[in-house]
């Protein structure tokens, strides 16, 4: 059983389409370890039937020698993808009870490519927070510990909370999420798996519950980097419904993976060697330098030099679209409603018990920011920054083909500790937000262990849909860390 | 007061001298399309409440808004008919507020960079004087549901059939200066907009409805605080509207008292506008351009190739009906407000030997033809006379088969049967009559019957002519050609 976990995502098609396992077999093996794991609070639907169901179409395909390039690999599915008659929630209790009568773009791509659905997975109450603790189905838990500290549960990032914990403690072979500050590469550096962001655009964004609409982008959360690129392939591509996608051909992605970093320039940026960053770190991310050095890649220290206004610009952009994506929670045609004397009373008491506390806080900024006589000051002055934020990396781009740094500006912390602060807990966006305002592709690679024993990520940047040089980037980072290191309760299985 | 004298612009006499209007006009024009302005849903009118709402116009949860190019296309042929500079790029913004009939919690509109900027429509008002107003921009947007409060004694009923329909707004300049002005802009307004086939210009089902600015100022002053009243659906009532808003603005401003900047609704029972909202409780819209959707642009020769697909316009056609057919202004403007009235005119010009009078057929269309369909409540296109039908009754008339008086006894008939002019006259033996004998002996008849009445007229009495001209025509039965009537009459009783 153990063996059939351990396959990565390639490994797996392979091993389906050589024979030597089934779909049903393999989505079994994970069904029942979604059952082992339930503390990991990683699901908050599992849709075993349907999995089994769509296992069986698989095999009789394999069987056949017919099949999509994801034919019969189970893959869990962040909550904020709709999901054709599957409770769809966004971890909000404003969206109680409701079922999609339509599947996301990327959903569908992703089952017309053979992919079997174990379940939707949990995150942030519509994807905003950085630890998954803002889940009103409660924190999703990281499946690793401290070496020091076997009983603190952490966190494992997010808002891709639960896909993390489901890939990372091998509850599913691979899973979806989305990054609109970098809510796919914080949690997989908090747990040890790959995370990617591709290009806005890259991945249509309809039937995913909005949170920021021109910040907001789909990618794969996996095992390695060729996973990563295997799955991408499988989620992106055009699609006319969605204004924001791009009208481009999807390459393979996994071709010119094994290509090497030789004769490419890696940018190094100066502006993220930020004040009050663990040593530990500061000494990942050189060592990180130093391997693609050695694997004949050549450093250029950049500027990015508006990256200091990157988490302001981020969090009065985000919070003002979300305020306006977020009014038509309204208790009038789906989920929670919670009556009241006049129709503005019924407003205020769904919307009161619907959004949690973060939820709240984001929509009274956005609100604030887009107000006559603050608009000014606030939204276009950060519309304006954003510019001066995305000109920093197309002249980086320039000369660079990718850009090495750090994904967190820490380990995964234990559940409980930030959540009072909220401007503690936007810091861990420090690293990843400029990447979204950007709209650039990104990678999380897991890269070594801090101190605690926990996994720390580098990321790797990329230029405007150049993803597939991206990843070859982060295909020779994987290499030369060869990170090996095993959450404790994966022992035994 | 209101004057009467038309050469004299439009006062209002208040207790301290006379008062000044300033009137601009918001339309809402509902997009003649297929679908809506972001979704796939139809847009019929009078449809089974919420059978036309698709996902996106229900604002479902990652929906995403996809601009309609025929809409756009509509706004763009609206733009060029208004003489209104084009915008290559234009962008949508949010408009946010909450209500229940709004599902996505905004409205997508646009803002700061309307699809079409400033333009100009053409007036010839009742008096014989012309005018010109503004059109300062039109922007394309998405309407709004319908609220049903009177459904249920404690619940409203939501329908979302409208919801993303496509609207223009059309925003004048403050140039109107009377009610009467404002209903001539109202009307040559929905004639362009239904000659190019953009908007039905229905008022009644709301697929044009006008938000009215209005305020007062002494003569040569300059503009005074505007209330904006909401939402009026009928010529009528922006007429009365405008008449009411203006004496309370001058009652108020005569007291001394200033006006508040204000939303105000009118109440067509009452004929009376009041306060819907003031400045202070204004929303605050909290416009941001939608992330859903990029910058609109336009393709210069998609421009050029709707501007060569416009047809013939009300004021072009109007200025041609006057050189080409010799019309009068008044004739050429009432046979050109409607395309559809204008097309008919001409199929009766045009028609047949090509040697229609146009200007008796203008007489025959204005007066007999719209009289008659006014009187049975019909419109144009439910005629029961067609073009070619009355193409026929004035070929006859035109080579004096029949006169004038039989015409209309036929046309008369033809309404009443639907069969052409032709047979009728042949059927009932009304060709007229232009045979000299037989004329003759008829006009011998006459005077030999009024011999006291031929002395008189030869003794000096001019007027008894008329009379022997009556007395042949009814012995005719109608049928004597007039000219010869006269011809003989006029030899006869000088001999």
């Amino acid at each position: 059983m153990g063996g059939l976990l351990d396959l990565d995502l390639v490994a797996a098609r392979d091993a389906l389409r050589a024979g030597e396992t089934t779909s049903t077999e393999l989505t079994r093996a994970y069904l029942d370890r979604i059952e082992a794991t339930r503390n990991l609070n990683a699901y908050i639907t599992v849709t075993a039937d349907r999995a089994l169901a769509m296992a069986k179409v698989c095999d009789e395909k394999l069987a056949k020698g017919e099949g999509g390039p994801l034919e019969g690999l189970p893959i869990a599915v962040k909550d904020l993808f709709c999901t054709e008659g599957v409770l769809t929630t966004a971890a909000s209790h404003i969206l109680d009870g409701f079922k999609p009568p339509y599947e996301s773009t990327v959903t569908s791509n992703l089952w017309g490519a053979g992919a079997v659905m174990l379940g939707k997975t949990n995150l942030d109450e519509f994807a905003m927070g950085s630890s998954n603790e803002t889940s009103y189905y409660g924190p999703a838990v990281n499946p690793w510990r401290a070496a020091d500290d076997a009983e603190t549960k952490l966190v494992p990032g997010g808002s891709s909370g639960g896909s993390a914990s489901a890939v990372a403690g091998r509850a599913a072979l691979a899973a979806t999420g989305t990054d609109t500050g970098g809510s796919i590469r914080q949690p997989a550096g908090f747990t040890g798996i790959v995370g990617m962001r591709p290009t806005y655009g890259r991945c249509s964004r309809w039937g995913i519950v909005a949170f920021a609409s021109s910040l907001d982008q789909a990618g794969p959360m996996t095992r390695t980097v060729a996973d990563a690129a295997l799955m991408l392939s499988g989620m992106a591509g055009h699609d006319p419904k969605d204004s924001t996608s791009a009208p481009l051909p999807v390459p393979d992605f996994s071709a010119g993976l094994e290509d090497g970093v030789k004769g490419l320039r890696i940018g190094v940026p100066k502006e993220y060697r930020i004040d009050g960053m663990p040593a530990e770190i500061e000494k990942l991310w050189a060592q990180g330098v130093e391997w693609l050095k050695d694997a004949g890649a050549e450093i250029v220290d950049i500027s990015l030099p508006h990256t200091p206004y990157a988490l302001p610009t981020y969090y009065i952009i985000a919070p003002a679209e979300a305020s306006s994506n977020l009014a038509r929670y309204d208790g009038v045609r789906y989920g929670l409603r919670v009556d009241g004397d006049s129709l503005a009373e019924m407003y205020a008491n769904t919307r009161g018990a619907g959004f949690g506390a973060e939820v709240q806080r984001r929509i009274l900024i956005g609100t604030y920011v887009l107000s006559a006589g603050y608009y000014d000051a606030y939204y276009r002055k950060a519309q304006r920054v954003r510019s001066l934020i995305r000109r920093d990396f197309d002249q980086a781009f320039e000369t660079v083909d990718a850009i090495l740094a750090p994904t967190a500006p820490s380990d995964a912390f234990a559940i409980g500790a930030e959540v009072d602060d909220p401007v503690k807990m936007y810091l861990n966006d420090v690293f990843t937000v400029p990447l979204n305002l950007a709209g650039l592709p990104g990678i999380s690679v897991p890269a070594g262990l801090s101190a605690r024993g926990l996994p720390l990520g580098l990321q790797v940047m990329g230029a405007m849909f150049e993803e597939a040089k991206l990843l070859r980037v982060a295909r020779a980072l994987e290499k030369a860390a060869a990170f090996a290191a095993r959450p404790a309760m994966l022992e035994g299985i | 007061m209101a004057e009467a004298d038309s050469a004299q612009p439009y006062r209002i006499q208040g207790e301290t001298g006379p008062w000044e209007l300033v009137i601009g006009l918001e339309v809402h024009a509902q997009v003649t399309s297929k679908s809506k302005l972001f979704s796939g849903a139809a847009t019929a009118f009078g449809a089974e409440p919420n059978s036309q709402v698709s996902l996106v116009d229900a604002a479902m949860p990652g929906m995403l808004p996809v601009i309609n190019r025929e809409c756009v296309d509509q706004a763009v042929r609206t733009g060029l008919a208004l003489e209104a500079r084009i915008n290559e790029v234009s962008v949508f913004d949010r408009k946010n507020y909450f209500y229940a009939d709004l599902p996505q919690g905004y409205q997508i509109s646009q803002y700061l960079q309307p699809i079409v900027g400033e333009g100009v429509v053409h007036l010839d008002l009742e008096d014989g004087r012309t005018c010109e107003v503004g059109i300062e921009r039109l922007h394309l947007e998405q309407d709004a549901g319908k609220s049903l409060h009177d459904q249920h004694p404690s619940k409203s009923y939501i329908d979302l059939n409208r919801s993303g329909v496509a609207l223009m707004e059309i925003v004048s300049k403050p140039d109107l200066r009377s009610p009467e002005e404002t209903a001539a802009y109202i009307r040559k307004l929905r004639s362009i907009l239904r000659y190019i086939g953009t908007c039905d210009g229905n008022m009644q089902e709301g697929s044009m409805r006008c938000d009215v600015n209005v305020s007062v100022r002494r003569p040569g002053e300059g503009f005074g605080t505007r209330c904006e009243i909401k939402n009026v659906n009928s010529i009528r009532f922006v007429q009365q509207a405008i008449e009411y808003e203006a004496r309370r603005q001058i009652e108020i401003l005569e007291a001394g008292g200033t006006i508040d900047q204000e939303t105000r609704l009118f109440d067509a029972n009452r004929g009376e506008t009041r306060s819907m909202r003031s400045k202070e409780e204004a929303h605050d819209y909290r416009y941001f351009p939608d992330p859903d959707l990029l910058p609109l642009v336009l393709d210069p020769a998609r421009i050029a190739e709707l501007k060569a697909s416009l047809p013939e316009l009300p004021d072009a056609r109007k200025a041609r009906f006057m050189s080409e057919y010799g019309l009068s202004l008044y004739d050429a403007s009432s046979l050109t407000e409607e395309r559809a009235t204008a097309d008919w005119y001409e199929a009766v010009v045009k028609g047949g030997s090509g040697k229609r009078d146009p200007k008796i057929a203008a007489n025959w269309v204005l007066s007999e033809l719209f009289g008659a369909l006014n009187k049975a409540g019909l419109d144009l296109a439910d005629s029961p006379v067609s073009a070619d039908a009355m193409g026929g009754l004035m070929d006859l008339l035109g080579d004096g088969t029949i006169s004038g008086r039989i015409a209309k006894d036929v046309f008369a008939e033809m309404l009443e049967t639907g069969k052409d002019a032709a047979a009728i006259v042949e059927e009932k033996g009304l060709k007229q009559v232009s045979d000299t004998g037989a004329i003759e002996a008829i006009v011998d008849a006459v005077l030999a019957e009024n011999q006291d009445k031929v002395a008189e007229y030869r003794g000096g009495k001019d007027k008894l002519f008329g009379f022997f001209v009556g007395q042949t025509m009814k012995r005719s039965g109608g049928k004597a050609n007039p000219g010869m009537v006269n011809e003989l009459l006029k030899a006869k009783l000088a001999g």
